[in-house]
């Protein structure tokens, strides 16, 4: 039921205009791909930076507030980007990602990237020292530093790997 | 005497460029790492030419940034540089017919040669002008010329997905 809807929503996205002028230059596709993979790494290495920061591994003589200030807010206007390439993208070949579960996988594993991100900058940008205060919560901000690494690396993973699970 | 191409095929006939080659999961998974070591290398050395530039970390000294960014940058490039070898001898011969791929190595010298002549050259005096907002004119143009020339390298890097059929 899902499916044949999402096929059809597929087969109009194709048709429309957009879709035709994407797929008939033959560089935009890269183009658009480059534009995101730069983009993806503008954001994967800030989120990295904060989390090995977290794990007192890089800029240990600076408060994690000012490296969260100096890292993060840099993460949401390049997501824009990011969104936009990966929604023309889509356009382009709406086939390939959106019957592709890898794809879904990649969304969600996103979803869960931001609410890391956002609770990292609201906690520090609040108090600066916040997860260097207690025991628990330098164990507990190692933890989320290590689902954040762990989460930002599926996401390039399952982005990698939409190109080899795409539905014919 | 042994030429390029037997030196070549020693690599590509092997049984681990086999295995790449032929396991439907060896390829997209070094891939994968490729690109997350790829995406470490450009994104940190980021920080650094956007410093060196004058747009970001300004109230940093430039030698503090690079003591911090640099070690993740290098470590990042071990790994690209490997998984991208295995990559390379999986269908070196290929590889070395397209011309993106030849460009993308170049790109990289160019990069590393960049480097080189900033901290054994340009930098010389860093300790005199680092904590400036606005750095000297080699610094700058170190910086600048790192931002295209990874730019361009990453451009090159996707092209050759669509140049080369490996599957």
């Amino acid at each position: 039921m899902i499916g044949a809807g999402l096929s059809e929503l597929c087969n109009w996205l194709a048709a429309t205009p957009l879709s035709q002028t994407i797929r008939a230059a033959g560089w935009i596709i890269p183009t658009l791909q480059t534009i995101h993979i730069l983009s993806v790494a503008v954001v994967f290495s800030s989120a990295i930076l904060v989390d090995l920061r977290i794990w007192r591994l890089l800029e240990r003589d600076v408060p994690l507030g000012e490296i969260t200030r100096r890292f993060l807010p840099t993460i949401w206007p390049v997501l824009f980007i990011l969104l936009t390439t990966g929604s023309l993208l889509i356009v382009g070949e709406p086939r390939r990602s959106l019957l592709n579960s890898t794809f879904y996988f990649k969304m969600a594993l996103l979803a869960v990237a931001i609410v890391l991100t956002v609770a990292l900058q609201r906690s520090t940008s609040s108090s600066p020292s916040f997860w260097d205060g207690t025991r628990i919560r330098r164990i507990a901000g190692r933890f989320a530093a290590s689902v954040s690494i762990l989460v930002w690396c599926g996401i390039l993973f399952a982005g990698r790997w939409i190109a080899y699970t795409q539905a014919g | 005497m042994l030429t390029l191409s037997e030196f070549i095929s020693y690599f590509e006939d092997s049984a681990l460029a086999d295995n790449i080659r032929e396991n439907d999961l060896l390829f997209p998974l070094i891939e994968s790492v490729h690109v997350v070591s790829i995406c470490l290398v450009v994104g940190s050395i980021l920080v650094i030419d956007l410093r060196l530039l004058g747009l970001a970390s300004l109230n940093r000294p430039v030698g503090r940034i690079t003591n911090a960014i640099l070690p993740l940058t290098w470590s990042a490039f071990a790994v690209a540089a490997a998984s991208g070898l295995l990559l390379f001898i999986s269908n070196a011969t290929k590889y070395l017919e397209n011309g993106y791929f030849l460009a993308k190595v170049l790109l990289i010298c160019a990069a590393g040669l960049n480097m080189v002549v900033f901290h054994g050259i340009s930098a010389k005096d860093l300790p005199r002008w680092e904590n400036e907002a606005a750095l000297p004119l080699p610094a700058r143009l170190a910086g600048g010329l790192s931002i295209l020339l990874w730019v361009a390298v990453v451009a090159c890097g996707r092209w050759i997905g669509f140049t080369m059929q490996v599957h």
